[in-house]
This record gives structure tokens, C-alpha cells and sequence, in this order.
């Protein structure tokens, strides 16, 4: 066990705890067992960008060699996981079987665990849904100490998917893959002259591809408001590849460019660097193309190939606003684009998508609606902007995402989940003295 | 807890009915804000508490003596609620030439700016180590920076009190706790009233604008104005018979 300072991927408001390593479940029960008044919290790798992994004071379990693969049933095709597994190592394992992770979010560096507290979606959400309705049982450590098997059937099931870690310790999942002939994607790019016709084109290209996604500019305003590059694929069969690439039909494209090894004392994303990232983002896209064949870092992952590119943004860090506005209410996300282009703030990792139904889960992101992100380096004034963007997107009857957030209220967060009493009640159920804590649970006041 | 954006929850003011604790709580204040007044009971923190619960703030307040240091840590203690920023913002200005030719009085202005601040100090260091985070910041003095024949007991005191907070600050930099000492000039608040200003002075609501900025951006030393703090940096060195020709 070590003291250590803990920070989100955003690198915004770090605090310290007692770090335990845990190899194996017996580890994370003797932890629960010791956890003082601050409580414990199980991490992963560490990809939610605000204070979701932090447990300021108290202890907190790292998972990540709690990775082991423990079944692999053919027949059922699901996969029995240890909860430190990461998507990327899942991936390749399902690779080798021909099947496929069916929820991918932008990175592959995220744990199964975190992939469910956060009920983390893939660019098919409108498709195939969020992470936890791909998860067909998890066994979860109480505070009590019992470790319970839970399924789709149980409230508490429901509550762990989305819940942020704060219902107990995921130990282990089963997962249902989806079969695959080849690692490779098909994909259409457009690239659109406003918010409005990438709006279009996102919807129109919806019910005719399984993945979509759209790139928009953040520093154009007028006509050009929200120009944008959508990218919509589907899997690529076999007999779609080239002859040369047939063989290897089923390998990961994963190239790895190093990673930055410190963080610079100034971020290099700056006004300037960003404005002219925007424009050259948007001109080397292609008019139009289609049937290109990408691989799964092209498609997917394309942040995944440098490591730590999150210090780029320097010391202070970055906050990435992420939210989802209902369907019906296009002009808040307008407002939203307008907003943001209107500040001095410039984003350059701008993704706007189509979201399909939601899920049981009481506190998962998804709904109908469009949902927005951006990363915007903390300058001076930006709470002012996200504050009014949160006034837009509340007002819609939109919401935030937690694993992204790490500045909304309380008083916000709970007019943005309806559904937090049920939330509430399961945990006061479950863990009666909320000894599951995180900085995002007293921050939001979970 | 503060949020990514440096906006606290929590804040403790400690001597929490001085001008320049309350400028702090008036730019934070606001629904979703907590604040817990540590001060003497008294009408001026009724009607601080009165002021502040009418922008919508949460407010408690609770007794406070500086001069009672055995009972600070419970002070400090009082809220369940993790204290984001705390303020050390109490302090005597006291008579100059009483301060240094009465024992009662020199030993009240020692007790209070340094033994009440230094204790004060060690609990909120106590807390912050078990939360894990936090941020002190504390009123400190350019009076403090060079003592000066017109008020060296009152600057003795600062100078103490400055030293123990930067120290600290080091000490609970590994538990990411991190201290903020402030330093104006001449601040016209009731402290001061009936005094003639010096020159470069300020007011609460600028230091408040300060210590927001600070606690914001991650600086642990700041000046107010800052241009005090060139202008400090060449007064240290001035060789002392043109230091006691000033007119200060």
C-alpha cells in the first residue's frame, strides 16, 4: 500500500490515497476490509477525464493486474473476464476467435470494470447500445464482504452498470462477443459545410450504417458553423479485402507511436494551434468517398497510436464536455457549437453522434438524442463557458457524462439523472455507510 | 470538493468576519456553496451570515477564538464536509507604539497573528493530510517582508506566521495540499480605518480577486497589488540608513 496523487485523464484536480495493487480477489477483500472513513474505490487505467477514479484520503484498488481470462465458452460466445482486463487485450483475444468487442469507445486503454461502472458506448451505440447491455452476469464485491453474482434480472445488476464504482468491486464479468470475418471497416466519409447538413448526413446514413461518428470545426462561426467530416462504416467481410490481407484478416492494426515522456511546462494546444488544427482537419478530409476500407486505429482509435497524448495540454490540464441533448432539441446543440465558437475557447477533438435508446442502467449516459464532446485546455474563463453550456443542454432535457465530467454541480447533476433516488436506494441498500467513495460521489453528492 | 476549474464547495473562513475573508466567500458565493464562518459571535457575523445566506449560500457558523488554541482543531474539525479552501484570515493590527511598549499588548498581537495562525495551521494540516487534499490560504503582510520602525511588532508577527505557511506549504505538498500566502500592502478594510493609506494600496475585494486567481491557477505566493512584489524585492535591500529615511 502507497500514498499516491491519483488524477483523471484530464490532469484537472489531483488528490492523493492509498494505492492497493490488487493480483488477486483476496487482495481487494482484505483492502475493504482495513478502509478507514474515507472509504475505498476500485480503478482501472485511469481514462476518466475528471475525478471519477479518485478517492481523495482513502484507498483505492488498482485493477489493472487483475486481468486474467478465465472461460471462453465457443458455443455461447462469451467470454469470463477478470474485472483489470483491458479492452485492448480483450480485443486481441477475441480477434483470434473471430469475434468482436461489440461496444468500443474511443480509446482501447480502458479496464472492463471501468468500461461498466462508466457503461461506457462505441460509434454503434445506435446500434448495439452501451457496454452493460453486452454483459451477461458480473460478480461484484460488497462493502459487507459478500461477493454476489448479479445478471440483466437484478436492480442491482443495473445499478453497478453506469454506477461509477460506487456499488461495489467488480471482480468479473461474462461478456457476449459478436462474430467478425475481418478486423477491417468499411467506411463513407463526408465532409459537410455546416452544423446543419452534418446533422443531415449523420441521420440520413444512420439506419444504413452500424458505426457513425462526425468530426466538427469549433473555431468557424456564420455559414460555416459546425463544418464537419462525418465517418460512417460497418465490418468488412472477407471476400472485401484485398487477396495480400485475406491471411491476416483477423489481426489488430495497432501501431505505436511512443508517448510523450513528460509533460511540457506550457500545453502546446493553444488558440492558435487549435484554430489551425480545425482548418487543416477539415480540409484534408475528402469530399466525399466511399467503401474505403480502415483499419481498427484508423477507424476507432486513431489517439490510441501515442500514449499520455493527454500532456500535450500541459500542467493545467483540460476539462472535456461531453453531453447528450434529446432528440427534438437541435437547436440547443446548435446553440451549444455557437457558443463554444463564439468564446475564445478552441476544441480541436470534436465528435458529435447520433445516440439510439437507452438502457436500464439509473445513471447511464445514453438517451435519444445527439451527443457532443469537446476538450477544451483549462484557461482563464472556461467555467464561465461550460457553465452556460450546462444551462443549454439542462435546459433541453439533456445531460452530462459522468466519466468525462469533472466540474458540474450537484444541484445540476441531479436535475440532469431523474432517475437518481432509484440509484440512491440501491446503494443505500447495498453499502448502507457508503464506504464505495469517490471525489465524483462527494463532489455530485451521490 | 474543488472542481476542475479550481471552484470549491467548501470554503472555512477562519476569523470569519474580517473584510477580506468575506470579499473571498462574496466571489464563490452562490447556490452549491458551503461556507463555514469561524468567528466571535457578534452582529457583524449575523449580518455576514445573513448577507451570504441571501445569495443563496449554505451557512454555518460556528465559534472561533483565536487565543483558544486548544480548541482549534475541533473548530476546524466542525464540518463533516471536505474544507476545499480555508482561509486564515484573522489577525490584530493593534496600537504600534503600545504593541512594543506593553507586555499585554505585544504578548495579545503575538498570541493572535502567530501562536493562533501557527496552531491553526497545524490542524488544518491534520485535515488536510486525512482528506487527501485542500488548500490554506493565508493572509499574510508585506509588513512582514521588512520590519519597520512604525510597526515592527505587528510585522514580527507576520513575518512568523508567513514563514510557518510557506513551510507548510512544502510539508503537505507530497498529500497535495497546497497553501496560498497572500501578502498586500495597506488593505483599507475596518482594520485599518483611520489610518492614512500607503501608497500602492488596495482593498478586500481586490486581494478576494487575488486569492480567487491563485487558488484557480495553482500559484502559492501572491502579492497584492503585485506590483508590491518588485517593489518589496528592492526594499529588502536597501542598505538600512536609506531604509529609515522612508517615509513608510
Amino acid at each position: 500500500m502507497t500514498r499516491q496523487q491519483l488524477k483523471g485523464w484530464g490532469m484537472t484536480a489531483p488528490t492523493t490515497a492509498d494505492v492497493v495493487s490488487v493480483q488477486i480477489a483476496d487482495d481487494a477483500r482484505s483492502a475493504l476490509a482495513a478502509a478507514g472513513p474515507r472509504g475505498l474505490l476500485a480503478r482501472g487505467l485511469g481514462r476518466s477525464y475528471g475525478d471519477a477514479g479518485q478517492n481523495a484520503g482513502g484507498t483505492v484498488l488498482d485493477m489493472t493486474s487483475f486481468d486474467a481470462i478465465l472461460d471462453v465458452d465457443s458455443d455461447a460466445r462469451t467470454m469470463r473476464v477478470q474485472a483489470g482486463l483491458s479492452l485492448d487485450a480483450l480485443l486481441r483475444a477475441a480477434l483470434v476467435r473471430g469475434w468482436w468487442v461489440p461496444v468500443l469507445p474511443g480509446t482501447r486503454q480502458v479496464t472492463i470494470g471501468g468500461a461498466i461502472a462508466a457503461d461506457v458506448h462505441g460509434k454503434n451505440h445506435h446500434v448495439d447500445g452501451s457496454f452493460g447491455q453486452h454483459v451477461r452476469s458480473l460478480s461484484l464485491l460488497l462493502a459487507s464482504d459478500d461477493v454476489v453474482e448479479v445478471t440483466p434480472d437484478d436492480a442491482l445488476f443495473w445499478a453497478t452498470v453506469g454506477g461509477m464504482g460506487l456499488t461495489g468491486v467488480v471482480l468479473e464479468a461474462t461478456l457476449e462477443l459478436k462474430p467478425v470475418e475481418t478486423s477491417w471497416f468499411v467506411v463513407d466519409t463526408d465532409r459537410t459545410p455546416q452544423l446543419r447538413t452534418l446533422m443531415d448526413v449523420l441521420a440520413e446514413g444512420e439506419p444504413h450504417h452500424p458505426y457513425s461518428v462526425a468530426w466538427f470545426d469549433t473555431a468557424t462561426r456564420g455559414d460555416s458553423l459546425g463544418r464537419g467530416v462525418v465517418t460512417q462504416g460497418r465490418a468488412a467481410r472477407l471476400d472485401e479485402l484485398p487477396l495480400a490481407r485475406r491471411d491476416t484478416a483477423l489481426e489488430l492494426a495497432a501501431p505505436d507511436f511512443g508517448s510523450l515522456p513528460v509533460t511540457p511546462p506550457i500545453g502546446f494546444v493553444n488558440g492558435l494551434t487549435a484554430r489551425a488544427f480545425n482548418e487543416l482537419w477539415f480540409r484534408k478530409a475528402p469530399q466525399h468517398r466511399r467503401d474505403e476500407l480502415q483499419d481498427v486505429t484508423q477507424f476507432f482509435h486513431p489517439l490510441d497510436i501515442i500514449g499520455d497524448w493527454n500532456r500535450v495540454y500541459g500542467p493545467r490540464g483540460f476539462c472535456q464536455y461531453q453531453c447528450v441533448v434529446p432528440f427534438g432539441a437541435e437547436d440547443a446543440l446548435v446553440a451549444v457549437v455557437d457558443a463554444i465558437a463564439a468564446s475564445r475557447h478552441v476544441s480541436s477533438l470534436n465528435v458529435l453522434k447520433r445516440f439510439g435508446p437507452g438502457n436500464a442502467s439509473p445513471l447511464s449516459f445514453p438517451m435519444p438524442g445527439w451527443t457532443l464532446a469537446v476538450d477544451l485546455p483549462v484557461r482563464r474563463g472556461l467555467d464561465d463557458l461550460l457553465t452556460a453550456l450546462d444551462r443549454i443542454v439542462l435546459d433541453s432535457g439533456g445531460r452530462l457524462y459522468l466519466a468525462k465530467d469533472s466540474r458540474m454541480s450537484a444541484t445540476d447533476f441531479a436535475a440532469m439523472y431523474p432517475r437518481l433516488d432509484d440509484f440512491r436506494a440501491i446503494r443505500a441498500e447495498v453499502d448502507p455507510f457508503g464506504l464505495l467513495r469517490s471525489d465524483l460521489a462527494r463532489r455530485l453528492e451521490l | 470538493m474543488i472542481n476542475a476549474l479550481g471552484v470549491p464547495q467548501h470554503l472555512l473562513l477562519l476569523g470569519g468576519t474580517s473584510d477580506i475573508a468575506l470579499a473571498i466567500a462574496d466571489r464563490y458565493a452562490g447556490p452549491g456553496l458551503h461556507v463555514t464562518l469561524a468567528a466571535r459571535p457578534s452582529e457583524t457575523r449575523d449580518a455576514a451570515v445573513a448577507r451570504l445566506e441571501a445569495t443563496g449560500t449554505t451557512v454555518e457558523a460556528i465559534d472561533f477564538d483565536a487565543l483558544d488554541t486548544a480548541s482549534h482543531q475541533a473548530v476546524v474539525d466542525a464540518a463533516d464536509r471536505d474544507v476545499d479552501v480555508a482561509v486564515v484570515a484573522f489577525g490584530l493590527l493593534g496600537d504600534p507604539e503600545e504593541a512594543w511598549t506593553s507586555v499585554e499588548a505585544a504578548r495579545e498581537l503575538a498570541q493572535v497573528n502567530y501562536v493562533g495562525a501557527v496552531t491553526v495551521g497545524v490542524a488544518l494540516a491534520d485535515r488536510i493530510k486525512r482528506q487527501g487534499h485542500g488548500v490554506v490560504v493565508a493572509l499574510s503582510s508585506v509588513a512582514g517582508e521588512r520590519p519597520r520602525r512604525s510597526n515592527f511588532v505587528y510585522g514580527s508577527t507576520k513575518s512568523g506566521m508567513d514563514a510557518f505557511y510557506v513551510g507548510l506549504g512544502e510539508a503537505l505538498r507530497e498529500h497535495r495540499g497546497r497553501v496560498v500566502v497572500v501578502r498586500p500592502g495597506f488593505v483599507a478594510s475596518k482594520m485599518t480605518t483611520g489610518l492614512d493609506p500607503a501608497p500602492l494600496a488596495t482593498t478586500p475585494e481586490a486581494v478576494a480577486d487575488a486569492v480567487v486567481d491563485a487558488v484557480r491557477s495553482g500559484k502559492e505566493q501572491v502579492w497584492v497589488p503585485a506590483p508590491l512584489r518588485g517593489v518589496m524585492s528592492g526594499l529588502r535591500h536597501l542598505p538600512r540608513p536609506v531604509f529609515r529615511r522612508l517615509p513608510l
